[in-house]
């Protein structure tokens, strides 16, 4: 019953308590009398009737008045209360009951505002946990993502499809030493993140790998596996495979598996010289000493022999011999390298060996230092702390004996070895001086090494003289140093591309199915490829030609800054000087870069298994098709494209290609008619993705769609559903058919607010 | 009878020795200097043992042992193979192939003469 009936019911029994017992009293009284005493009662009551009824009316005003205000205080007061606490418990968290009306009602009013501030010290606990939580756990990701980038052996982790979710730096070096191909990223295009791992090591290896790996989990073994795989162009890996175990209860669930690669090639080729060596040394051998010991034999048994006869026994003794000497000495030079018991030392470019001594000597002695004919391109065999010591411990001795006014450098190639030369001008030293100085322990002031410089000397297998330079009046220390081949050539490319940690793993990717080309998924949850091409015209059937590729990868929604295709492209045929304002792109840029045959397949091959995107995908798309038949790329079989309008690339995305910053619009038209500025917010799409990069973090709160999102509030998204001839000719023809409504249907399917996208319209499903 | 001996060796510095040695040793010897020369000579000379080089030009020892044991009429000739490749498992081939002896470089020469009387039971 409503709290208002409630108060109508007590106001009515008010009454009848005030009226009730009076009345029911005259009647009693009213049946015990007679005639007469009913007429004096009548009389008595007729006379004082008015001021008896106001008396019984004030005193029921009274009675509802007192009514009211405690129906107020206690039912209407808690009731709002109520409403109060509904509010504290939802809405608002902070919003606290004030306590009023009576002293009751207070203290309720105030222990549930103590029940709400305990609730909250719990939830801001909860909360304060969870985010601890989450930090550590993010902190032990990056510091295994940190450990792994150092490591000195290439690691890749890959989930069960081979899908590779981490690889670190060293990684990553190898392949792309091992790439062959004339782009600067035909090689770093095949490993990436939520690449397969098939397009470089053979799948039933691995899958054959993983078979063992799964049968020694079960059997309770070490679980680990190792295969040797060949490459294209004959180079040799060892890989390990060790299980990625799942964390849960059943320890003994896979979820994926860490590789440890090794180049071998060169241990191997290594172990084939020693096989030959040791094979010319005894077979070589044993056909000599065969026809000496037999010569000999003959010469001891038969003393009586004909002089002729001993002579031509005598005479195959000499040759044999002689043959062996001279085989000797050629296993000797041509194998002196894998003959040597060498210490372990590391390939170093010869001039920053020569940088980190002149720092040392100019540094420890304040003496000048200068160089003179540096081979810079030069590799040597060293271990250059103690190189470096030896130098200084020379050049400190140097001063100490003929005060030179300053050092020169030299560093020069000869056949197999290198020549690194300490130059000072000053009178000749005596041979005994030097054989002193090579033989005692090294020591420059407080710095001392156990070691001699002829310890240096041997460890590196190398060889030292002094030597004069009369002309010139100068003489020199000769170090000679086996000269190396370098395995994997430094990078440069990664100081370009801005600090932080490079992404190279995506621990989300374990879960991460192959959505790759289901178009009917969400932009979020597909690996895309964003791209640009600059160009020389506008009319490929003109013979306008690419000049220019660009392009990112897009992987889990994380745009991958090691990941990107940037690569110039030469147009065998003259640019139009109007465009070269464009563009940015000028003749000599151009000329002996590799030609379109070259690069179209390399970009094939970096956006294999991705949707391509690009700024009026449209008009790329028709140079690109102009080549498939001339390189033999179909971009028509593997990856299928969408088209972003607007919003073009700005200059931290897409390298080169993002010229065009801010300076949306279409590219049908002139460049230079183009409308400035984007709409909407009029953040590219790879600027943004650039920013979601930087920060290490999945775009936006919610973690989904935030690409999306971002075109969406431009208002120009265009998925391009279906396969990809119907998408492209879709979009071939995308001008005409730009105001095509999606049905609401599809737009939901695909998880897009209705009202904000334009769409091919065509359906999937339907073509 | 006198026995006969091929000698089949491209390297004149050990044919010298071994023919010398054959010859003092009373036996009839004859030379070859590769694989297809061997074999003609087998047919010609009727030697009752090789003495067989492996390394050689043309045709290897292995090649020319495989011929000659392939042919029945030739079931009773000896081959000693006498060879620099001292590796197990080129012994076990020559071996296999049908070799009645596998000798390696160098060789005590007493040894190899002792050898091919006992193979030709002079």
């Amino acid at each position: 019953m409503k709290a208002r009936y409630r108060f109508l019911v007590a106001v009515m029994v008010l009454g009848l308590l005030m009226t009730g017992p009076f009345m029911v009293t005259l009647l009693l009284v009213w049946l015990d009398m007679d005639q007469a005493q009913h007429d004096l009662l009548v009389h008595l009551l007729s006379s004082h009737l008015p001021v008896g009824v106001a008396m019984t009316v004030f005193g029921f005003v009274i009675g509802v008045l007192i009514l009211n205000k405690l129906f107020k205080q206690y039912v209407d007061g808690l009731l709002s209360m109520s409403e109060k606490l509904r509010l504290m418990l939802g809405a608002n968290r902070n919003f606290r009951v004030t306590p009023e009306g009576p002293p009751e009602v207070q203290h309720l009013a105030r222990a549930a505002n103590d029940l709400a501030q305990q609730r909250d010290v719990l939830l801001d606990d909860v909360s304060e946990q969870i985010a601890t939580a989450k930090a550590s756990v993010e902190e032990e990701k990056n510091r295994l993502a940190a450990l792994m980038s150092e490591l000195a052996q290439a690691v890749v982790v890959c989930n069960l499809d081979g899908r590779i979710l981490l690889y670190n730096n060293r990684a990553r070096l190898q392949f792309k030493a091992l790439a062959q191909g004339p782009t600067s990223v035909s090689g770093g295009a095949l490993i990436g993140l939520g690449r397969s791992i098939f397009s470089i090591l053979e799948k039933n290896q691995v899958q054959h790998a993983e078979g063992v790996v799964r049968q020694r989990l079960a059997a309770g073994k070490t679980a680990l596996s190792n295969f040797i795989t060949a490459l294209r162009g004959g180079q040799l890996l060892r890989v390990q495979m060790v299980p990625v175990l799942s964390g849960s209860e059943r320890s003994d669930r896979m979820s994926g598996y860490v590789l440890t690669i090794e180049n071998i090639t060169r241990n191997v080729e290594e172990e084939a010289r020693r096989d030959q060596v040791l094979h010319t040394l005894t077979e070589g051998s044993r056909a000599s000493l065969g026809s000496i010991r037999a010569a000999v034999t003959n010469l001891i048994d038969y003393p009586e022999m004909e002089p002729e006869m001993r002579e031509r026994f005598l005479g195959v003794v000499g040759d044999e011999v002689a043959g062996m000497s001279q085989r000797l000495d050629r296993t000797m030079v041509e194998f002196s390298d894998s003959i040597k018991m060498r210490w372990p030392l590391e390939d170093i470019l010869g001039i920053d060996l020569i940088a980190a001594t002149q720092r040392r000597i100019e540094e420890k002695l304040r003496l000048p230092t200068k160089t003179e004919g540096l081979d810079d391109a030069l590799w040597v065999k060293a271990d250059s702390f103690s190189l470096v010591f030896a130098l200084l411990f020379l050049a400190s001795r140097l001063q100490d004996h003929y005060g030179p006014r300053e050092l020169r450098l030299r560093l020069s190639a000869q056949g197999r070895l290198a020549y690194l030369d300490l130059i000072w001008a000053g009178p000749a030293m005596s041979s005994e001086t030097f054989y002193t100085w090579e033989m005692e322990s090294m020591q420059v002031g407080a710095e001392a090494s156990p070691l001699t410089l002829r310890d240096v000397i041997d460890r590196h297998g190398g060889e030292i003289w002094y030597q004069r330079e009369k002309a010139a009046h100068r003489a020199y220390f000769r170090f000679v140093l086996p000269v190396a081949t370098p395995e994997v050539e430094a990078e440069q490319e990664d100081n370009k591309r801005g600090a932080g940690r490079p992404e190279y793993y995506d621990f989300d990717l374990f879960n991460y199915e192959d959505k790759s080309i289901d178009l009917d998924r969400r932009l979020s949850e597909l690996t895309y490829t964003v791209f640009d091409t600059e160009t020389t015209g506008l009319q490929p059937s003109d013979g306008d030609e690419i000049i220019q590729i660009g392009a990112a990868r897009i992987v889990n929604n994380r745009l991958l800054r090691q990941e990107v295709f940037d690569q110039l492209v030469d147009p065998e045929r003259p640019l139009k000087p109007e465009s070269i304002p464009i563009h940015g792109i000028t003749e000599d840029m151009v000329r002996g870069k590799p030609n379109i045959d070259l690069v179209l397949p390399a970009f094939h091959e970096f956006c294999a298994d991705t949707v391509l995107i690009a700024h009026n995908a449209a008009f790329d798309m028709r140079f690109l098709q102009l080549k498939e038949k001339r390189t033999g790329v179909r971009f028509a079989a593997g990856p299928r494209y969408a088209s972003a309008v607007g919003g073009g690339p700005s200059e931290s995305g897409v390298a080169q290609a993002g010229r065009y910053s801010g300076a949306s619009g279409h590219r049908d038209r002139h460049p230079s008619q183009r409308p400035g500025g984007c709409p909407g917010d009029g953040r590219g799409i790879p600027a943004d993705g650039a920013a979601a990069g930087k920060d290490g973090h999945r775009h936006g709160a919610s973690g989904a769609g935030g690409f999306r999102e971002d075109l969406l509030r431009q208002g120009q998204v265009l998925t391009c559903p279906g396969r990809w001839r119907a998408s492209f000719r879709a979009a071939g023809s995308w001008r005409s058919r730009r105001n095509w409504k999606p049905s609401r249907r599809s737009m939901k399917r695909r998880g897009l607010p209705s009202g904000f996208i334009s769409s091919c319209g065509t359906s999937p499903r339907a073509t | 009878m006198t026995k006969r001996i091929l000698i089949v060796d491209d390297e004149p510095n050990i044919v010298i020795s071994l023919e010398f040695l054959m010859k003092k040793e009373g036996f009839a010897v004859a030379v070859a200097n590769d694989g297809d020369e061997a074999l003609a000579q087998v047919a010609s000379f009727n030697p009752d043992l090789l003495l067989l080089d492996v390394m050689m030009p043309k045709k290897s020892g292995f090649e020319v042992c495989e011929a000659l044991r392939a042919d029945p009429e030739r079931a009773g000739l000896k081959i000693v193979m006498l060879t620099a490749k001292g590796r197990d498992t080129e012994m076990a081939k020559g071996l296999a192939i049908g070799a009645d002896a596998y000798v390696t470089k160098p060789f005590s020469t007493k040894e190899l003469v002792d050898k091919v009387r006992e193979m030709l039971a002079v």
